[in-house]
């Protein structure tokens, strides 16, 4: 499974990269393939205020909804309206094309609460 | 679902299973193939091609003797006198008060034996009620470990079967079974699936699982033969609108209910439950299941969530899911009879929000 290095990851199968005062959140290689062939992907609003660990959208393949956790609080500044169109990003390039939001870091702290690349590598070996 | 209270249960093809790079869930009790290359995939080659499902998990009970077929008739509600020997049909075991205990399929494999296969979770509740009315002159033999069982499914399984059996055997006719003995082994073999395309199932002895298994795959590659799981199962029955025990059928539902009654025969003498269904059928079921299809654009609709109409909650959903064939959400539910009509407007509640569908008539996918 591919587990980028320049990302931070939480236990629930988020990854974060961080770009200036956000950080951009998908879901990681691993989840995508628990998950199977993801057929829809209801995203947060613009705008919203989101705290860590709340559950702020939902990836749904054939066989179930499974909910997204924000791995920081913050507010959402962009959400992928591309996959609207193309739920099937997530799977396809889940670490690229196929993030889900973009949120504010308003809480830089809690970066320190997830899980470094190697963490998360044993986690989910 | 009395066998998941203990430890689940493997089909001889478990191992099978995991090297074919199966997710594995339990279902009734049963550790079983979700899926393997992706449910959409292999949707689309049953729709297709051909694909093979482990079904080793379901209950195999033979009734034997001069008075199985009379005795069957009084338990079932299909007519069991129209079976010839090598025939096959649809039908239900019913409480007293039209309640599903099952639905099954009841082949008879000679003129005075009969097979019945049944859903996995509920072999033991089955077997428990067929002894409990048992009759003079009547055998009954829970096979169901004795037996596994394979699907083959897909508009390319008759090819498989002349490559394999061709030189000696035809297929046998929709809806009947034939036994087929080869050097080693005895097969049954049925021209019925639960996908709504063309095809088998196939029973035999498990000591020979892997052996047939691997012989299905190696001689459908060039057709594209895949394993397929539990979730292309539900997806392909779903499209054609065929009930899931637990699901869609229950023992608070009858068969008119659940609009099934093509296969119930109200005309022949008592059978248990048909009180209940005159009854119903004299004053009219309250609530039918219909299928209906997700109109805009929307997540899948699943098993209860609600379903509106007018701005009142009139239902919740049976089943649901996506339809790979139609590439919309699908499902089935109970509604009340002025709605349960084709082309009615209704909304699914997914999630707290409203999504619009209408009502529509089976099956939802048609080649």
């Amino acid at each position: 499974m591919n587990v980028p290095d320049d990302l931070k990851y939480s236990k629930s199968h988020e990854w974060l990269r961080i770009e200036g005062p956000n950080g951009r959140v998908g879901i990681t290689d691993h989840a995508q393939a628990e998950l199977t062939d993801v057929v829809y992907v209801e995203l947060p609003k613009v705008g919203a205020k989101v705290e860590a660990g709340q559950p702020v959208a939902v990836v749904e393949s054939v066989k179930a909804a499974s909910d997204i956790y924000t791995p920081v609080s913050g507010t959402i500044v962009e959400v992928n309206t591309a996959l609207e169109s193309n739920p099937a990003l997530v799977n396809t390039d889940a670490f690229g094309g196929g993030w889900l939001f973009v949120v504010s870091v308003d809480a830089a702290p809690e970066l320190d609460q997830l899980l470094a690349p190697a963490a998360y590598r044993e986690q989910i070996a | 679902m009395t066998s998941s209270d203990s430890a689940p249960k493997k089909t001889p093809l478990y191992d099978r299973h995991l090297k074919a790079g199966a997710k594995i869930i339990d279902f009734g009790g049963w550790l079983m193939p979700v899926q393997y290359s992706g449910i959409v995939d292999e949707h689309h080659t049953v729709r297709n091609a051909v694909g093979v499902f482990d079904v080793s998990h379901m209950g195999e009970v033979f009734v034997r003797g001069p008075q199985a077929g009379a005795w069957l008739n009084s338990l079932l509600a299909n007519n069991v006198r129209r079976l010839c020997p090598g025939q096959c049909q649809y039908t239900f075991l019913l409480n007293e008060n039209a309640g599903v205990i099952d639905d099954l399929l009841l082949y008879r494999t000679a003129p005075e034996e009969y097979l019945l296969v049944v859903n996995a979770s509920e072999i033991d509740k089955d077997v428990a009620w067929l002894r409990a009315h048992l009759a003079p002159g009547v055998e009954l033999e829970d096979k169901s470990d004795d037996y596994a069982g394979l699907a083959v499914q897909g508009p390319r399984a008759v090819q498989l079967f002349e490559r394999l059996f061709g030189d000696r055997h035809q297929p046998p006719a929709r809806n009947e079974i034939m036994r087929i003995d080869t050097d080693c082994l005895t097969l049954l073999i049925a021209r019925t699936g639960y996908t709504g395309e063309d095809g088998f199932e196939i029973f035999f002895a498990p000591e020979h699982a892997a052996a047939v298994w691997d012989d299905l795959l190696l001689h459908g590659a060039d057709l594209g033969i895949k394993p397929c799981g539990l979730g292309a199962r539900d997806t392909l029955r779903l499209e054609m609108c065929y009930p899931l025990y637990g699901s869609d059928l229950s023992l608070d539902r009858s068969p008119l209910e659940a609009g099934l009654s093509f296969f119930i025969d109200l005309e022949k003498p008592e059978f248990i439950g048909r009180g209940a269904l005159l009854a119903q059928r004299t004053a009219g079921v309250s609530q039918r299941l219909v299928p209906f299809r997700m109109t805009d654009k929307s997540p899948p609709p699943r098993s209860h969530y609600g379903v509106f109409k007018n701005g009142e909650k009139i239902a919740e959903t049976a089943s649901g899911s996506l339809s790979p064939s139609l590439g919309a959400g699908i499902g089935m539910a109970y509604l009340p009879a002025a709605f349960a009509r084709a082309g009615e407007a209704i909304e699914i509640e997914i999630r707290a929000r409203r999504y619009p569908a209408v009502v529509e008539k089976r099956p939802l996918y048609r080649k």
